[in-house]
């Protein structure tokens, strides 16, 4: 969630009253953003203004701004209502034109611009300015992959006709913001390369075999998007006349995002709320027309849905009163009794369905004084799920006959799994992840006794003999599968001392399977039962090791469920154990009833 | 029992004994000690503890008995040499301790300053004052004057030692014979009868009981039980959560998660090298209105307009939360819709940089409820008496953001402890476009809340750091002394 610092002088001020910080907090609360932080609660260093850091949902993006904060909790607070804006075209040899030329469709396709005149800033309203587009450029336009924005001053454009164009990177040549050099394609890319703020654009455009470039009508370079603008036009707090590029690879975002910027800027033009509109020319692509578009959208609600699903009783004027709240202009249609005729304003782009205007009535009403009722009419019945059944049987019996219970992570190293356990990976059981941050999390586990050996290797100084277990699961690959793995549960257990105790595990078997009813059986004889038999395993210490089989009924053929021996003592020393050890480790799902 | 216990009853035979450092000089405190307590256990002797102060000098005192204070013997220096002592040379003569010697005797006015050399301040030899209170202390073990006597111990030239002795009268069971009392009843006794005649010895009742040694459930465990008991009591089914690698589609797509939303950036959310991706859901018809809802709308939404690509559906994943599980269960009962309830307590991976509230994986506690005609009133009525179960009794709702759910609440619960509000959990009604595309029916509507199985653990057990709850760093100790869970022990 985007966090939006405002001045809290400011603030308060626009919204006509003082706040202590505990009603200012319970106001977020109701609407829907938090009072993160109230920087005048901490010492400030001297000159600074008290602001109020407010986290913001985050598909709220007219809310990234304290323009955005400002509106929408005065028309919350039906202080005020929500904006009219107004599109004034400039006189005809003045209207900014934008020529998209083909050759964008490589690398950003889409375009969009926006002029807003005489404005006059001062220094806080200038900052919010910049930091809206930094907001927007970091949530809704993905770090500029979707779209990017710049902004200029008008009066430095030559022209009124504005080219998109992709051009060859060597060929690229302009000063960039705040820079005096006149540097190429590559040169910019050397050049911020290393740079904080910019250099984790450069990837978006670096290997095209053009980058796009915003020309005025005497080619000086205005922008290239995404990474930087030209010093050229750069804006001032002096600045009256903007002109806004929008480049970007999302159509429908694009149209957000202008929307929103001249949505929460307007305000500061001669005349509050108009836009100039420019004219986009992309006969390419069909996407010649004229930007912004700041139609409202025209949807309809359902009184009877948004009563039911609220719980209330409320006429349809009164759903419309609470939608006013919301900036959201309602009226009950003409046509049906149930029916709102509701007109979507270009701020809210996150109203996709009649839920979403059915939350704003629930809002504005309160969700906190909403009647709590209980879902009692219908009938179900609580079950465990199978498979977690089995395995607190296990659980249980294993911690009645005095093992510690451990809980270790699914994810490890691949040596972990493999190496340190005297193992192969043949390539085909464990999954591997793409993008750890850590070696710690290369694989997902495909056996228990990495995780209860790392538990044992910290609680070395715990007093001997250290006995502890684990029902959990282990996943494997299959490539029959949708998903293309599986979980698998399994039971497993160390003991650890200075006697190897495999007798010990071996009476923790014979203790499971006894209360799992699954009888001890001679493995000549072809009755249900479990045996084990000497198994040749490089975890475990030669001649010491075994494995464990289960025959499920007469007349089946015997599975192998799992195994158990004294550990290698490589193994110990791979995960620095001082002690001897035995482990068991067996498949719990054998044990489901069919 | 020592032969000095019967030396110290037989002395008690005679009269009772005042001070036991008089009336056996030369026993060694402890030994007196260690007689008196094993009669008085038997109720032989009664003795009362005297302690007295008793100081001594230094070895820095010794020396000054022997051979005179530092002020005297810088006195007797400045005598010796006619002329004077060179202040320079005071410490070649007397060594380490002229400096002190110097300072009192200028203090006391023995001596005085003349120049660079010290002269005698007074003409008749002075007495040595420490020398005589160090000798008094060496024979009584005090000196009446008590600022002289503190002044002597700032100057470290005597120390104070404690001296423990006894007061010993006779007890209610004296006898000259000690007799032997036995520790424990045992199968012996019962069987020879000796139990009726033994006398035993009295039982330590403060002492602490032996370590029982049993085994142990982890304590998330413990809380995960307690969490499935509400959900059994309120009529929850368990959902098959054992399945951590997810397909795009499952994990986001179906949940109405955009493609380019920032959860599904490689930052959070761990994507599988090995498997790579996944198969097509068999449901066709169902992977075509997810498609659609994304892309151009459906449904009664004008979805979110982006060109929705299936190579991002089928990338695989490990599960960033357990409602990819409940997204699948949706989809299922699609099939035969009707009132449900479902719940879920299992593994969930982010792709987060470890510290001590996050780790890689966690436990997600989940549930969802399907009916006709669910009211937002009912999610809100469910959830207060959900955490009343847990302890929480005071819960508000705060608007919220969740891509599948709308409205989404935080739940946020008043800890008494904290004196705040604080957040508890997430809920919302899953978005309708979302259980059309499903094909459940329109007035089937779908609660939805979750939580954290750490949080509420670490705020129970007072864990400040989550890798002290879960993964292989965790104690044994910790789990193996852990309480049992009672949420009716007030938790928030």
């Amino acid at each position: 969630m985007p966090t939006i610092a405002v001045d809290k002088e400011d603030l308060y001020k626009s919204l006509g009253r003082e706040y202590t910080t505990e009603e200012f907090d319970e106001l977020c609360f109701e609407f829907g953003i938090e009072l993160d932080e109230d920087t005048s609660q901490s010492d400030l260093p001297a000159g600074e203004r008290p602001q109020l850091k407010i986290e913001i949902p985050a598909n709220r993006y007219d809310m990234l701004c304290f323009e955005g904060i400002s509106k929408a909790l005065n028309v919350f607070l039906s202080r005020e209502k929500a904006p009219n804006f107004k599109l004034v075209e400039a006189p005809k040899e003045k209207q900014i034109t934008i020529v998209v030329d083909p050759s964008t469709e490589k690398v950003r396709p889409y375009v969009a611009g926006a002029v807003l005149r005489g404005v006059h800033f001062n220094q806080r309203s200038y900052d919010s300015f910049i930091s809206l587009q930094e907001k927007l450029h970091a949530n809704i336009c993905r770090n500029r992959s979707l779209v990017a924005i710049g902004t200029h001053d008008l009066s430095k454009i030559k022209g009124s006709k504005i080219s998109y164009t992709g051009v060859v990177p060597e060929k690229v040549k302009f000063a960039p913001l705040n820079q005096t050099k006149v540097m190429t394609g590559p040169e910019l890319m050397e050049f911020y390369e290393k740079d904080r703020n910019i250099g984790k654009y450069l990837h978006l455009i670096r290997d095209s075999d053009v980058y796009p470039i915003f020309y005025d009508e005497e080619e000086n370079v205005l922008s290239m998007p995404p990474i930087i603008n030209s010093n050229k036009t750069k804006i001032s707090l002096e600045t009256n006349d903007i002109f806004i590029d929008l480049s970007g690879t999302d159509k429908t975002k694009i149209e957000v995002v202008v929307n929103q910027i001249v949505a929460m800027f307007s305000r500061y033009s001669s005349t509050p709320f108009t836009i100039e509109p420019v004219k986009i020319i992309s006969e390419h692509n069909n996407l010649s027309r004229t930007c912004p578009n700041i139609s409202p959208r025209k949807t309809t609600a359902e009184v009877d849905y948004i009563n039911s699903v609220l719980g209330l009783k409320l006429s349809p004027q009164e759903i419309c009163d609470l939608l006013s709240k919301m900036m959201l202009e309602a009226t009950p249609s003409a046509n049906s009794s149930n029916l709102l005729d509701v007109t979507i304003p270009i701020t809210r782009s996150d109203i996709l369905h009649q839920c979403d205007i059915m939350e704003d009535a629930g809002i504005a009403y309160g969700f906190n004084n909403l009647n709590r009722t209980f879902p009692a009419d219908s009938f179900t019945i609580g079950e465990p799920l199978p498979i977690n059944k089995v395995s607190d049987i296990v659980r249980r019996e294993v911690a009645m006959a005095g093992w510690t219970e451990v809980m270790a992570l699914t994810l490890c190293s691949h040596d972990e799994n493999f190496a340190f356990l005297n193992r192969k990976d043949n390539g085909t059981e464990a999954v591997h992840l793409e993008n750890p941050k850590t070696a710690e999390y290369q694989v997902v586990r495909t056996s228990l006794l990495p995780g209860l050996l790392k538990t044992i290797k910290e609680n070395r100084k715990h007093s001997l003999p250290l006995k502890i277990f684990e029902v959990s699961d282990v996943v494997f690959k299959d490539t029959s599968l949708e998903r293309q793995a599986y979980n698998n549960r399994r039971f497993g257990a160390v003991y650890a001392g200075k006697t190897s105790g495999f007798e010990i595990v071996h009476g923790l078997l014979d203790r499971v399977m006894k209360m799992l009813r699954v009888p001890w059986s001679d493995e000549k004889s072809d009755e249900r039962g479990y045996w084990i038999s000497e198994l040749n395993n490089p975890t475990y210490f030669p001649g010491r090791g075994a494995s464990i089989w289960y025959q499920e009924a007469k007349g089946s053929s015997p599975r192998q469920i799992g195994t158990l021996g004294v550990l290698h003592p490589q193994v110990l020393s791979n995960f620095e154990i001082p002690y001897v050890a035995s482990s068991i480790e067996l498949d719990v799902e054998t044990f489901l009833i069919k | 029992m020592s032969d000095f216990a019967l030396t110290v009853l037989a002395t008690l035979n005679k009269g009772p004994v005042t001070d036991s450092r008089e009336t056996f000089p030369g026993i060694d405190s402890q030994v007196v000690q260690g007689a008196v307590t094993s009669l008085a256990a038997r109720n032989m002797v009664t003795f009362k503890q005297i302690e007295k102060e008793l100081w001594a000098p230094t070895a820095e005192g010794e020396d000054i008995i022997a051979n005179g204070s530092h002020e005297i013997r810088l006195y007797d220096e400045v005598i010796k040499s006619l002329e004077g002592l060179k202040i320079a040379d005071v410490a070649k003569v007397l060594g380490p301790s002229g400096k002190v010697g110097q300072q009192r005797a200028f203090k006391n006015g023995w001596v005085k300053k003349d120049g660079d050399k010290l002269v005698k301040g007074v003409d008749e030899a002075p007495v040595d004052v420490t020398k005589d209170q160090l000798t008094t202390i060496k024979s009584t073990g005090t000196l009446d004057d008590a600022k002289e006597l503190n002044e002597l111990k700032k100057r470290k030239l005597v120390t104070k030692t404690k001296l423990v002795s006894y007061s010993i009268e006779k007890g209610p069971e004296f006898a000259l014979e000690i007799k032997k009392l036995d520790t424990d009843l045992t199968i012996e006794m019962l069987q020879s009868g000796t139990w009726k005649t033994s006398e035993f010895k009295p039982y330590n009742f403060s002492a602490e009981g032996i370590n029982t040694n049993g085994g142990a459930f982890h304590p998330l465990n413990k809380v995960r039980e307690e969490f499935r008991q509400i959900f059994f009591s309120m009529g929850f089914t368990e959902m098959p959560t054992n399945q951590y690698v997810e397909s795009g589609f499952w994990n986001f797509d179906t949940l109405y998660v955009p493609q380019q939303h920032p959860a599904r950036d490689l930052q959070d959310t761990f994507y599988l090298k090995d498997p790579v991706k996944a198969l097509e859901p068999e449901d066709k018809t169902y992977w075509s209105h997810v498609r659609k809802v994304h892309e151009e709308g459906e449904f009664g939404s004008i979805g979110y307009r982006y060109p929705w690509k299936p190579e991002e559906a089928t990338k695989l994943v490990l599960r960033t939360h357990t409602t990819s599980v409940s997204a699948a269960m949706l989809h299922k009962l699609a099939k035969n819709p009707g009132p449900a309830r479902y719940f879920s307590i299992d593994k969930v991976f982010r792709n987060e940089a470890v510290d001590a509230t996050h780790l890689a994986e966690f436990h997600q506690v989940e549930g969802v409820i399907a009916d006709y005609n669910l009211t937002l009133g009912d999610l809100i009525g469910f959830m207060e008496r959900y955490f009343s179960k847990m302890g929480v009794n005071q819960i508000r709702f705060k608007p919220a953001y969740n891509p599948y759910t709308e409205p989404s609440m935080e739940i946020f619960g008043y800890h008494e402890g904290l004196g705040k509000w604080v957040e508890v959990g997430n809920s919302g009604m899953f978005r309708p476009e979302m259980l059309e595309s499903m094909g459940l029916p329109k007035d089937l509507r779908v609660h939805g809340f979750g939580l954290s199985l750490e949080r509420p653990t670490m705020i129970k057990y007072a864990v400040s750091n989550i890798r002290e709850l879960l993964g292989h760093k965790v104690s044994l100790d910790f789990i193996e002394n852990n309480p049992a869970v009672r949420f009716e022990e007030a938790l928030v």
